[in-house]
């Protein structure tokens, strides 16, 4: 008997039509979006950030100045909004949380043994636990991939369940890395299994492998989300992670949203980008329009 | 049966492919018969950015290579132009010139890379230098390119010209966005097939056929573009290009006369004028003020 007291039979998910979903991921990449609407666009795209940094590298001083940029994208250009989240290891939550005290930003955290997943049951718990004792608002785990592609669905549910458990009040994100699961059948299976077993957000990739996020698997988890929310009239988050580095993209990924989920779905409570490098593409887009010239990485923080 | 001609389509170059305008616009160039000879890319500002992105992106490889490697690659370049210059030739007559005209002009395209691409990895030994200064400093002045440069080229000349205001600036390490004259943009094309097959790392150059009354303002006034390069004698464009330099202090160079198919528009200098000069203040120990010998 599992924790959720589920043990469904997953072998059986909806079966993708990988074609038709990659047509209508062309399609959602010729919605024409310029001038105000564009910049509304681009201002919801900054809102809807989770600032990321996770490396080995990873400092102190890093983390808070990254926190900064978090809050204060581009002082020059009044009225930008504020990045959903910051996203750091563990052991730099507190200081995110310290930085962030008295914003609207979120402290999301990885957790589980990011990103491989390869560890025990209660290493992933303690990992958890350890981060939301620390402050963290969010945590994002990841799923043992090598247990999902055996087959072994049941346990990737009941672990997805337990650290749900863990997290007492943070909000869930799951990460499938959908890299290493080869096909889009297994993507809509694994969006089943953590929507089953109580995953508030659910999150393509670490962005540690590559091919990560991309419109197809997005589109797919998006439909996930939508015939669970019809069946049973409850929300699920999405989080496309790694990969989206241009603000062009990121507009249509939020077409896609709209055409796939609609307009409540369109705030940082229910879609996120996971990313490093986007917000300063968007941030040259917005002095473009508002300059009408052309920007240069030069005149943005990096970090 | 008579056979169906296959014409070329004159697409533009950018980041080492050969895309037709985002815009989709075109131009119909014409000999001086009045008989159409191709539609041309009218590129659009759009072509123009993407075409930065390219060449800021092939900057960090290019400007880093051994500027040996860079005087092989012109030198290759000037190989390939040798051996389809009978191509260029014709295009040039095609476009007004007489035979004799076009195969000077080619020529001198030819020998004008072998020139540059001696100077790659001569020109910083030449503008160097070791600075005396009055404290316990080693301090030296080297030329470093400056980045990105947009390049609107001469109007009257097709290919000397194009060949000339490129080499100089590539030569230097920097990365180049160049605008091909508007009424003789064949050979700019054909150019970047030459480059295209002769180890030029994509988006080292990126060539744009157009208007330069449409295009001039962007090439002067994108903060990404370091330093802007104009052949023309237009004042109003000289003066436009200058005031919007100056909003990211962007380098500008005007030659106002003279297109480059001189012998004598053969310099290091200009070389020179893509490039920063960059100053080193290395502390060292004093030697020899406490007496002792090395």
């Amino acid at each position: 008997m599992t924790k959720t007291g589920i043990n469904r039979d997953y072998s059986h998910t909806p079966a993708v039509d990988q074609v038709g979903v990659e047509e209508r991921c062309a399609r959602f990449a010729t919605r024409s979006i310029k001038k105000e609407t564009k910049v509304q666009g681009l201002k919801l795209i900054l809102n809807m950030i989770d600032l990321t940094t996770l490396e080995g590298k990873d400092t102190e001083g890093k983390v808070k100045q990254m926190c900064y940029k978090a809050t204060h994208l581009h002082d020059i250009l009044p009225g930008l909004p504020n990045t959903a989240a910051v996203c750091v290891y563990p052991s730099m939550v507190k200081i995110a949380k310290e930085a962030l005290k008295n914003t609207s930003v979120k402290v999301a955290s990885v957790a589980t043994a990011f990103p491989s997943g390869q560890s025990t049951r209660e290493i992933k718990i303690a990992d958890t636990k350890f981060a939301v004792d620390h402050g963290a608002d969010e945590i994002d785990m990841v799923i043992s991939r090598g247990e999902f592609l055996k087959g072994n669905y049941n346990f990737v549910l009941d672990e997805i369940a337990t650290i749900k458990e863990a997290c007492g009040k943070a909000r869930l994100k799951v990460i499938f890395e959908t890299g290493e699961l080869s096909t889009l059948d297994n993507v809509r299976r694994a969006s089943e299994i953590a929507i089953d077993a109580g995953a508030d957000f659910i999150k393509t990739s670490t962005g540690k492998i590559s091919p990560a996020a991309t419109m197809p698997v997005t589109l797919v988890m998006l439909e996930a989300i939508r015939d669970h929310y019809y069946k049973t009239g409850v929300m699920i988050g999405m989080k496309p992670a790694g990969g989206i580095s241009t603000a062009k993209a990121a507009l249509h990924y939020l077409v896609m949203v709209k055409e796939t989920l609609g307009t409540a779905w369109l705030s940082n409570e229910w879609f996120r980008f996971g990313a490093s490098s986007l917000a300063n593409d968007v941030l040259m887009q917005l002095m473009k329009e508002a300059t009408g010239v052309y920007q240069s990485s030069d005149y943005f923080s990096k970090d | 049966m008579a056979r169906i001609e296959v014409l070329k389509t004159y697409k533009i170059y950018i980041g080492g492919a050969f895309p037709r305008t985002e815009s989709g616009r075109y131009y119909p160039l014409h000999d001086q018969a009045g008989k159409l000879i191709a539609n041309v890319c009218l590129s659009s500002r759009k072509d123009f950015r993407n075409a930065v992105v390219s060449a800021r992106g092939a900057f960090g490889g290019w400007s880093s290579r051994a500027a040996f490697n860079r005087s092989q690659i012109l030198y290759r370049i000037a190989e390939m132009l040798e051996s389809r210059k009978a191509q260029f030739i014709q295009e040039l007559i095609q476009q007004g010139s007489t035979p004799k005209a076009a195969e000077t002009e080619v020529n001198l395209s030819v020998d004008r890379l072998v020139y540059y691409a001696g100077w790659c990895d001569k020109y910083q030994q030449v503008f160097s230098a070791v600075n005396p200064v009055a404290t316990a400093h080693f301090n030296f002045s080297v030329p470093e390119p400056m980045g990105v440069v947009s390049i609107i080229a001469a109007q009257e000349t097709g290919l000397i010209s194009l060949i000339n205001a490129v080499a100089s600036v590539i030569a230097g390490g920097n990365t180049c966005v160049v605008l091909a004259s508007e009424s003789k943009p064949l050979c700019a094309v054909t150019f970047a097939e030459v480059l295209n097959s002769s180890d030029v790392p994509g988006g080292v150059v990126n060539i744009l056929t157009g208007k330069v009354s449409e295009l001039y303002t962007h090439f002067a006034n994108h903060m990404d573009v370091n330093a802007t390069v104009y052949y023309g004698a237009d004042d109003n464009v000289i003066k436009t290009i200058q005031e919007l330099a100056t909003l990211n202090v962007k380098r500008v160079f005007i030659h106002n006369e003279g297109n480059g198919s001189s012998v004598d528009a053969q310099i290091p200098y200009h070389i020179l004028d893509t490039q920063e000069i960059k100053t080193t203040w290395h502390p060292i120990e004093n030697i020899g003020a406490s007496g002792g010998k090395y």
